[in-house]
This record gives C-alpha cells, sequence and structure tokens, in this order.
C-alpha cells in the first residue's frame, strides 16, 4: 500500500538521469551526418547591412554554406506568420529578413560547417560591413516619447485608477516620495540556447529545441517555412533553465531550420554564452512612487508611474504597477504604465515579469513610508490589510493567507525583536539590517490536456506537451499518476515536451501545476471509468451495481473501496481482453464563469537578514524566510526548491545583476558569466522557507496556485530594505553595489 | 577560435625555442583564460606549446631563506600550501580571493601573472580596444568603465590587471625568475607588469621567447602583520574594484617599514615608495595612514563610471592597516 505522493516531498523521477548525464538536452542531441552552425552577430545596433563578404569564410575547410538575408530561402511575407504565442504585438523580428539591423547583436548570418569548430573560425572571417546610424538605447534620455501601449499581449491589463490619488496625496499629512531605477536584466539560463533539427528525409525535420513551449516552436516552423504541421515534431525533453527566455522561439530556431532545409541535412545551432545577451531580456524600468497617509498608518494615496524600454518594432507589456492597486487597501490610486521605443531587443517575460520590478519599488516605498510614519513595517502592512481585490470592483479573493504569512514568516524571523533605528545593530565591522516585504503573483489556470494510459504490464503512462524546465513537472505529473491508481511511483512513466502529445499551454506563469495537473487528473478518472467498465463486463460478481465513485485502485487492483481483500488485478483484466492498454485524454479549460468573480493570488512575506561591511561596502544576506501561501502544494521537496531559487534571484537582483549598455554603440557589454553577476554559493546562506496551508476550491480543481515566480517577488525590496536598516541609506538603484551602498555613486 | 597545432614541450630550451621558430606560437599551462581569450577570439593562435610537462611544478626553500614558487604550481597547490600558509599568509589569502576553487585548481602562477584584463571592449571583437587591435581605440574611455583604472592610465588604455595573487607578490617584493633563448634573468615584481603607456598591448615586459620559471618570495613575508582586502560585487568569483595587500614591520609600536600594493585600480599592482617610506618610523594614526593613502593616490583620476574607486581605495588602504596591525605577533 502507498501513501499518497500528492503532498508528499517526493524525489525528482528526472534527477537521476539529469545527475548521472543520462538526461540529453537540445544541443547534446546525437544525430547522423550533423552539420553545425555558428551565428554572426551583428557589431553595430542600429543601421543597414552595405555588404557581407563571405568568401574567406566559405574558403574555410568543411564550410557548407553561408546564409545571410541575400541568399536565404524564401521565408514567410505576411507579418503574422512569425507571431508566436508569446509574441508582443508589432513587427515581429525575422531573423535574416532583410539588410536592417535593428539591435546590437542582432544575427547576421549563420555559418554551416561539418565541424562546430570550422564554423566557428569562419564565423569570425564573415566581413559585414554597415551604414550604422548612432542607436538610441538610453532610456532616461527619451522619456519623452513614453506612450501608453494601444495593442497589448493577451493577459495585459491596462492600469486602472480609482478615486482621485493626487488631491488625496495633497490631504495625506505624511508621504513619501522616490523613483526606483532597475536595469535590464538577462535571463541568463545555464543551458544555452540551442536547436538540433533532425532532417528525416522529404522535407520532414524532427527538432530539439530549447523551448517553453514546443508547440509554439512548431507553429512558429510551420508558419515561417510554410511546412505541413504532419511534417514537423519539436521535442524538449529536458531544459535546463529558461526563466522566460524559452518562451518564444529564439533565433537559433529558424536559423537551424533554414540551414537543413538548404542542405536536406540534419544541422546544430547553439548559441554562446555571449549570444545569450543577443534576445530578450527584462526591461530596464524607472517608477516613481508616491504613497500618503494619516498619521496611523492608514494608506490615503497610492501614485505608481512606471517607464519601460521597449524595441521599436514590437510593443512589449507586462503589468509593473498594477500590483501597487492590489496589494494595499486604498481607495485613491493612480497607476500609470508607459513604453519607451529603443534600439535594443524586444525585452521579453522574466521571472515575475512586471512583478519582479513594481514590486521592488511598491514594497520599497511602503519601507520609506513606515519611517516616515516611524512605524514598523510589518504593522503598516498590516494596517492595511485587505481582504478584497480593489482593482477589480473589490471582488474577493478565492484564498488570501498573506496574514498567516505575515505572522509565521514573523514569528520564525524573530521579527519583533528589531530595533526600528537604522544602524542599531552590529556585529564588529558588520552593520546589521532587518528588512520585510510583500510578495504578489497571479494563479493561473491554462487550457491544457493530457493523456493517461493504464498499461498491460501493470505500469501508467501519463504524457503532455508541456515541458519540464526544471520546475519538477516531471515529478509531479508521476504523483498525481501514481495517486490516481495507487501505484508507487516508479511503475509511471511520464512522456511530455514532444508536440505530438495532448496539447499544452507555454509552461510560464506559474500556471503549469494548475493547468497540467487538472487535466492530468481528468485523464487519469476517465481511464478509471475505463477500467471499472471493463472490470464490471468481466467480474460481475464483485462490481454489480456498484457506483464508479465506489470503486479504488490500489497496487494495480480495482477493488470496492473498504474492500481491498477482493479485486481484480488490471494488467490481467487488460490481458483478458487482448488490449495493451487503456487510454484517454482529456482537456481541461479554467471555468472563467467560477473563477472569475474572484481575485486569484499567491502571496508571500519576506524577511531579511544582511550585514554589510561599513569600509567595503560588500553585503551578505546572512538570512531570509520566505513565508508563501500558493494553495495546495503538490510536492513539497520540488516546492521548497522552488522558492530557494526564487529567493536567490531575489538576493541576485538586489545586490549583483544588471546588463550594462554603452549607449554610444547600444550594446551589453558584460556579457558573460564573469561580469554578468547573478548569486554564487558564498552569497547564499541560510534560507527558510515556510508554506502556510491555504486551501483554495476556486483556482482550480486541485487548488493548486503556483510557484515558479512567487519566491522572486519581494525579495529585492526587502534586501534594499534590510540594507537601510544596516546602514541608513537608501539606494534606489538595482543592484545595490558597494560603491552605492557607501554613497561613492 | 581557428585551428591550431598542439605540441607538449619535455624540455624548456625546447619550449622556448619552439616559440621563436613559428609566428604566432602561444604558450599554454593551465589554460584558463587563454582558452576563453582563443573561444572568444580575443587572441589567436597558429601553434599552442604546452608547458604542463616542463619540471617547474615544485615549490621549495631557497638558500637566502626565501621561498620558491614553480611556475608551474597551481593557484590552490601554492594558496594551500604550509609555507605558504604560515610565512606568506598574506599571498595565500589573495590567493584564495580570486576566482572560483574550480579555476584555482587549473589556473598556474605563471599564468595568473600573465592573466589578461577583464576590459568588456577587450574581449568584445565587435568594440575598439587598443590592447587587443592596436590603434582601433580605448572603448571603455567614455564608454562602459566600472571596473576600469583610476591610476598609471594612458589616452590609449585604461584597464587594469585582474590579478589578486600579483598584488601580493607586489607587495612582498617578489622576483620573477624568467628563461629564453638568451638564458635566464631575473625580474622584480615591480617591473614585470608595466602601464600602458602607448602600447597596451603589451601587458608585462617578459621577451616574446621567454617563460617564467619561478616566483621567488623573499626570506620575510610579513607573517605577523600583513593582510588582503578584497571588495568586489559578490563574496566570491569576483574581480576586485579595489584590493589591498598590506604588511607592516612594528617593533615597539613604531613602524619600521610598511609595504602597500593596490590591486583593481591600475594596469599593473600599483605601489609608490613615497606613501610607504611616510609610515616608516610612525606609529600608525589614521591620520599617518590616511596621508599614505592620499600618497598612493595621488593623481588618481576616475572616468565616470569608476570614479568611486578613488574613495573606495582610501577606504581600502585605511582598513587594509587597521586590519594588519589588529593581527597579533607571532612569537
Amino acid at each position: 500500500m502507498t501513501t499518497p505522493y500528492v503532498g508528499r516531498p517526493t524525489n525528482r523521477v528526472d534527477g537521476i538521469a539529469k545527475v548521472t548525464g543520462r538526461a540529453k538536452y537540445a544541443a547534446e542531441i546525437p544525430a547522423e551526418d550533423l552539420a553545425y552552425g555558428v551565428v554572426v552577430s551583428s557589431s553595430v545596433a542600429k543601421g543597414q547591412i552595405k555588404s557581407i563578404d563571405t568568401s574567406r569564410a566559405l574558403a574555410v575547410s568543411g564550410v557548407l554554406q553561408v546564409l545571410t538575408h541575400e541568399n536565404r530561402p524564401h521565408l514567410a511575407w505576411f507579418n503574422r506568420k512569425y507571431k508566436d504565442d508569446d509574441a508582443p504585438p508589432g513587427h515581429h523580428f525575422r531573423p535574416l529578413g532583410d539588410d536592417q539591423v535593428r539591435y546590437s547583436g542582432q544575427p547576421v548570418a549563420l555559418v554551416v560547417a561539418e565541424t562546430f569548430e570550422a564554423a566557428r573560425c569562419a564565423a569570425r572571417l564573415v566581413k559585414v560591413e554597415y551604414n550604422s546610424v548612432a542607436p538610441e538605447t538610453n532610456l532616461d534620455e527619451h522619456l519623452d516619447r513614453a506612450y501608453e501601449p494601444k495593442r497589448t499581449k493577451p493577459g495585459f491589463e491596462k492600469p486602472k485608477a480609482r478615486g482621485d490619488a493626487h488631491e488625496a496625496l495633497s490631504r495625506a499629512p505624511i508621504k513619501m516620495s522616490a523613483d526606483y531605477i532597475a536595469p535590464a536584466e538577462h535571463h541568463n539560463p545555464m543551458e544555452m540556447h540551442a536547436s538540433t533539427v533532425i532532417w528525416e528525409g522529404d522535407g520532414k525535420l524532427t527538432i530539439y529545441d530549447k523551448t517553453q513551449s514546443v508547440l509554439n516552436s512548431k507553429q512558429y516552423v510551420c508558419n515561417v517555412f510554410g511546412l505541413k504541421e504532419d511534417d514537423v515534431q519539436v521535442m524538449a525533453p529536458y531544459v535546463g533553465g529558461a526563466f522566460g527566455s524559452g518562451l518564444r522561439p529564439q533565433y537559433q530556431l529558424p536559423l537551424a531550420v533554414m540551414a537543413s532545409l538548404i542542405l536536406e541535412r540534419s544541422v546544430r545551432v547553439v548559441l554562446s554564452r555571449q549570444q545569450m545577451f543577443t534576445f530578450g531580456h527584462r526591461p530596464n524600468t524607472k517608477q516613481s512612487v508616491q504613497l500618503g497617509a494619516e498619521e496611523d498608518g492608514a494608506l490615503k494615496s497610492i501614485i505608481h508611474e512606471s517607464f519601460a524600454e521597449t524595441s521599436k518594432f514590437e510593443d512589449y507589456t507586462e503589468v509593473v504597477v498594477n500590483w501597487s492597486g492590489l496589494a494595499y487597501k486604498c481607495d485613491d490610486v493612480h497607476l500609470d504604465y508607459k513604453l519607451v521605443p529603443l534600439d535594443l531587443a524586444t525585452p521579453t517575460d522574466m521571472r515575475a515579469p512586471g512583478a519582479a520590478y513594481g514590486m521592488y519599488a511598491l514594497e520599497s516605498a511602503m519601507d520609506e513610508l513606515a519611517a516616515e510614519l516611524k512605524m514598523d513595517p510589518l504593522d503598516l502592512r498590516l494596517r492595511n490589510y485587505v481582504d478584497v481585490d480593489q482593482n477589480h470592483l473589490g471582488r474577493k479573493f478565492s484564498s488570501k493567507e498573506l496574514r498567516a504569512c505575515y505572522e509565521q514568516g514573523a514569528e520564525k524571523f524573530g521579527w519583533s525583536r528589531r530595533n526600528p533605528e537604522p544602524g542599531s545593530m552590529r556585529d564588529g565591522k558588520k552593520l546589521i539590517g532587518w528588512g520585510m516585504a510583500t510578495g504578489l503573483w497571479d494563479a493561473y489556470q491554462s487550457s491544457c490536456s493530457a493523456k493517461a494510459s493504464f498499461n498491460v504490464d501493470g505500469t501508467v503512462t501519463v504524457s503532455c506537451a508541456i515541458t519540464d524546465i526544471g520546475t519538477g513537472t516531471y515529478t509531479i505529473m508521476a504523483q498525481i499518476g501514481a495517486d490516481a491508481f495507487g501505484l508507487p511511483i516508479e511503475k509511471v512513466k511520464v512522456r511530455l515536451g514532444d508536440s505530438t502529445l495532448p496539447q499544452a499551454p507555454l509552461q510560464g506563469g506559474s500556471w503549469t501545476a494548475a493547468s497540467v495537473g487538472t487535466a492530468l487528473a481528468a485523464a487519469c478518472e476517465k481511464v478509471k471509468r475505463k477500467i471499472f467498465d471493463l472490470a464490471k463486463k468481466n467480474a460481475s460478481d464483485l462490481f454489480a451495481g456498484q457506483k464508479v465513485d465506489k470503486i479504488a485502485f490500489k497496487d494495480g487492483f480495482i477493488c470496492v473501496k473498504g474492500d481491498d481483500s477482493r479485486g481484480m488485478e488490471v494488467a490481467r483484466l487488460l490481458e483478458f481482453e487482448g488490449q495493451e492498454s487503456i487510454e484517454e485524454s482529456a482537456s481541461k479549460k479554467p471555468n472563467l464563469l467560477k473563477q472569475g468573480i474572484f481575485g486569484r493570488n499567491t502571496h508571500s512575506a519576506v524577511f531579511v537578514e544582511v550585514k554589510v561591511d561599513e569600509d567595503t561596502g560588500m553585503t551578505e544576506v546572512s538570512r531570509v524566510v520566505s513565508a508563501v501561501a500558493a494553495g495546495r502544494i503538490l510536492n513539497p521537496k520540488t516546492a521548497r526548491s522552488q522558492i530557494l531559487g526564487g529567493v536567490v534571484w531575489g538576493v541576485g537582483m538586489a545586490l549583483h545583476e544588471g546588463s550594462f549598455l554603452d549607449h554610444r554603440i547600444g550594446r551589453f557589454m558584460n556579457h558573460n558569466y564573469a561580469e554578468y553577476h547573478v548569486p554564487v554559493a558564498k552569497d547564499v546562506d541560510q534560507i527558510d522557507v515556510i508554506f502556510v496551508p491555504e486551501e483554495d476550491g476556486i483556482v482550480n480543481p486541485l487548488g493548486v496556485k503556483g510557484l515558479g515566480e512567487i519566491g522572486i517577488v519581494g525579495t529585492a525590496a526587502a534586501v534594499a530594505n534590510a540594507i537601510h536598516h544596516a546602514t541608513g541609506r537608501r539606494v534606489r538603484d538595482l543592484p545595490i553595489t558597494p560603491d552605492k551602498i557607501l554613497g561613492l555613486s | 577560435m581557428n585551428d591550431f597545432t598542439y605540441y607538449r614541450a619535455r624540455e624548456l630550451n625546447e619550449a622556448v625555442h619552439g616559440k621563436t621558430q613559428k609566428p604566432g606560437t602561444r604558450f599554454i599551462a593551465g589554460g584558463t583564460n587563454l582558452l576563453d581569450l582563443l573561444k572568444e577570439g580575443a587572441e589567436c593562435a597558429e601553434h599552442l606549446i604546452d608547458l604542463n610537462l616542463l619540471p617547474l611544478k615544485s615549490i621549495e626553500p631557497l638558500e637566502d631563506g626565501g621561498l620558491r614558487l614553480g611556475a608551474l604550481a597551481t593557484n590552490a597547490e601554492t594558496a594551500y600550501h604550509p609555507e605558504v600558509q604560515r610565512r606568506y599568509p598574506m599571498l595565500s589569502q589573495a590567493i584564495l580571493a580570486g576566482a572560483s576553487a574550480q579555476l584555482r585548481n587549473m589556473a598556474t602562477n605563471a599564468g595568473n601573472l600573465l592573466q589578461r584584463t577583464r576590459c568588456y571592449y577587450f574581449y568584445d571583437v565587435g568594440t575598439a580596444c587598443n590592447k587587443r587591435a592596436p590603434g582601433s581605440g580605448c572603448g571603455a574611455i567614455g564608454g562602459v568603465n566600472r571596473i576600469h583604472a583610476i591610476l598609471g592610465t594612458s589616452e590609449k588604455c585604461i584597464a587594469v590587471h585582474p590579478s589578486d595573487m600579483s598584488v601580493a607578490l607586489a607587495a612582498l617584493d617578489a622576483v620573477v625568475q624568467v628563461h629564453g633563448t638568451r638564458g635566464s634573468r631575473s625580474i622584480r615584481i615591480a617591473d614585470f607588469h608595466r602601464l600602458p603607456g602607448d602600447e597596451p598591448e603589451r601587458d608585462t615586459t617578459l621577451g616574446e621567447d621567454e617563460i617564467i620559471t619561478s616566483i621567488d618570495l623573499p626570506a620575510n613575508g610579513f607573517p605577523a602583520h600583513s593582510v588582503y582586502v578584497k571588495a568586489r560585487e559578490r563574496n566570491s568569483y569576483a574581480f576586485a574594484l579595489v584590493s589591498a595587500a598590506v604588511a607592516v614591520d612594528v617593533h615597539e609600536g613604531v613602524i619600521r617599514e610598511a609595504r602597500i600594493a593596490l590591486g583593481g585600480v591600475a594596469h599593473k599592482p600599483w605601489r609608490r615608495t613615497s606613501a610607504e617610506e611616510s609610515l616608516r618610523g610612525s606609529t600608525g594614526t589614521h591620520e599617518d595612514f590616511q596621508r599614505a593613502a592620499d600618497l598612493l593616490l595621488e593623481g588618481a583620476r576616475g572616468y565616470g563610471e569608476n570614479d568611486f574607486k578613488i574613495g573606495l581605495a582610501k577606504r581600502i588602504i585605511l582598513r587594509g592597516f587597521e586590519d594588519a596591525l589588529k593581527k597579533e605577533v607571532h612569537v
């Protein structure tokens, strides 16, 4: 007898394959007669390609082809053919589409050779002449041309004002006002973007792509190259992190397909680490927040305005300011969000897009207001706790255990012992500070299908086209399958990341567990019902007159609940019936009528301790407590890992990360792991994760809210607030580097 | 990266002669820097001569009481060597403040001295860099230069030398032993790295045909009062914004000798006799150290994003002296 797996800490079912190297990623898939492509990136940010001389590259032994905008094959004409499931509105970028350079690092040629080494060598010899124009990449210098996006991505909600925030602010006795600046950041998953396109003959392609949606990649390839759906299969069995960078098909995919179609052979294109800085990123954002309050801390006015960069060809939007209308009780709120078009690649969703920066600003501002009020920062949040979603006419929340997050997080952290005075705690040369912040994210469910199959060998196969970008999707699918049939988890085989499998959404937004889980649970129920029908037919004595809800599955047997002494082995049943398996698919859409009348969010409270060296300005984040309310936790082990990863990102966002532009040439300069800093092991100390119990019957049938993003939201603000508490210095410009802490920059 | 030949030298003379025979020949030992540079196209090699088989790995005492660090001993072996830890703790600290454990396991001592700058423009072949492509201009001047030099710069180059180890070696007055086609010679560490001037492409005074055979440490390693302080943007695996190797010889409350070298501020470890001399005979008050800091930083200038380094360097210098003197005196 197995206890349920769902809700129990369960090891990753793909863990051993990953740590032994058996798991093969897009750049590692073996293929016969494979050719290798290396991308040539533009060294200018804006202008026109005057000429491309490929003669020296072609002379390198082993070079097969150099593809440029001049000799590429025919590509789709209409803009809509380049639209993908995560594309913002605009004129979508076309790799090797024409002679125009739109941003620095844009692909301008693909060198294909018999070996990777030959391709790389030849790529250096492609001589590109440009008529270049001075690029515009400085957000601050171009705020005057900011506009409100007219067309936006589905899911983006324009911020709405309520009341009269400016009037309310003018009347508020206590107020604060500050600007917060956050840099462009790049996703930097450990696995570089790669596509291995296997030429199957007759124009048929099997593509291994680094992506967060095999279906999105497939549709894009079919549309751009005019291929038939049946001729293209896209696989992504393993993905080495993506964090949003794989939501849109990246340019290595069409370039590899292009080369494969022309050469009629298999082609692999892998981007270099440097080239990982030549597509989407979290946009540079400048925010201004003004808060007004009564003497007792009651918020009277919230004004939150944001400028964010986008490219000159697409309007990338994310929800930055709306959180400020949602987080706290306040009747007078003004929110504004504008885009500034620059000569850069279009930004792309990156872990908690919008909320990561928006909540950094709001939660920093709340800390500043608490200081003005001489009020404890946690008390200020509790004073303004809200039980309804004021952004949407005061609808109720499907569940909101944020108060418990505050209580349990504060208790674990020891927040009540905090001396409010900045600079009041020290350990030798180190100034100690405590800060906290609130985190918020949406609890989504997307339409999804899944398949379950009980096999004659007694195993169960569960499958879905969804990817597992490292979040633990393999494992929760196995858990759900195992529980449905009362089987040990080893008996469940999971298939995912394959475009021939049932439809799945993009893997993003923290909706995967809710969406796939719901569909898969339904598919399993259908299989069970079918098995029950068979059982009734074959063993009427056991099951006659029984209803399906009285049926149980245990260790491969079907039996009547409460009487597992008598049952029928399902595998025998299938054998008897001459069936290889019983297979059923289910599709589940979110119940919008039921869900839409509720606000649906995950919540967290983050508490941080920092130690700042008063001479060097270097910061250690010595303790973090992240208390999370995210509905039902399917797997506390992988769930904890998700929050740990999110918290480390938040620390990096606060202290380390930033892509730095040379505006003269419109180019990100620190494009490698040595100079683009993310936290290393020594930057990560004690992190406690608390999952606050939260029941939710609204968000989806599983009661799951998702965990991919919530860990990062609020963390950067909590670190910044802790640094202020340690040093008395408020740095409003991320990342908070030693020079800023010391007041030298 | 282009195709290159690869050859393992078994004798020193074979290596140095091999280098002069074919243009485009480079030596490789740990390869932790050169391979990156080759892959990014910042450097080219037609031929690589691997030095790892040469008998230059040992760490052994010298007759004058000093310690010889083999050119091919790894950074990790050196930092954790009991004699280095006991007698030259500042050097051990400096090495361990650099790179990551994995890199230190591969990187050699000579390679550490010879590593190239981390200037963004030097690495990015799509941009101008006089060090990589003489005459193409300096992208860092007026560009992204947060990590760049404030001292000893030229209008051609404002790159810094990225080594932590070299900073401690400079403070210790180490001597670099080299061997070339014309025989062996010694180079004082102060003369080994150079300022960019009009030839930023030249990092050191090492001849084209020469190999470092060892780095010799003098007998006095200032074990009682020395420290390596490093300010950086994360707690490991980041190059210095500013670092300082500080060593003091104190007798009855009076400073007999002081050494200070800075990292992260110039094209070479930055020392100045005037600063060190100013402390001789002083009792080491805060004002004394501040004066020394001012002397050491005289003429420092920022290039915009790195202006903060001047103020940061002052703090690091003072912290270095404070920490060095705080240490208990070994008996």
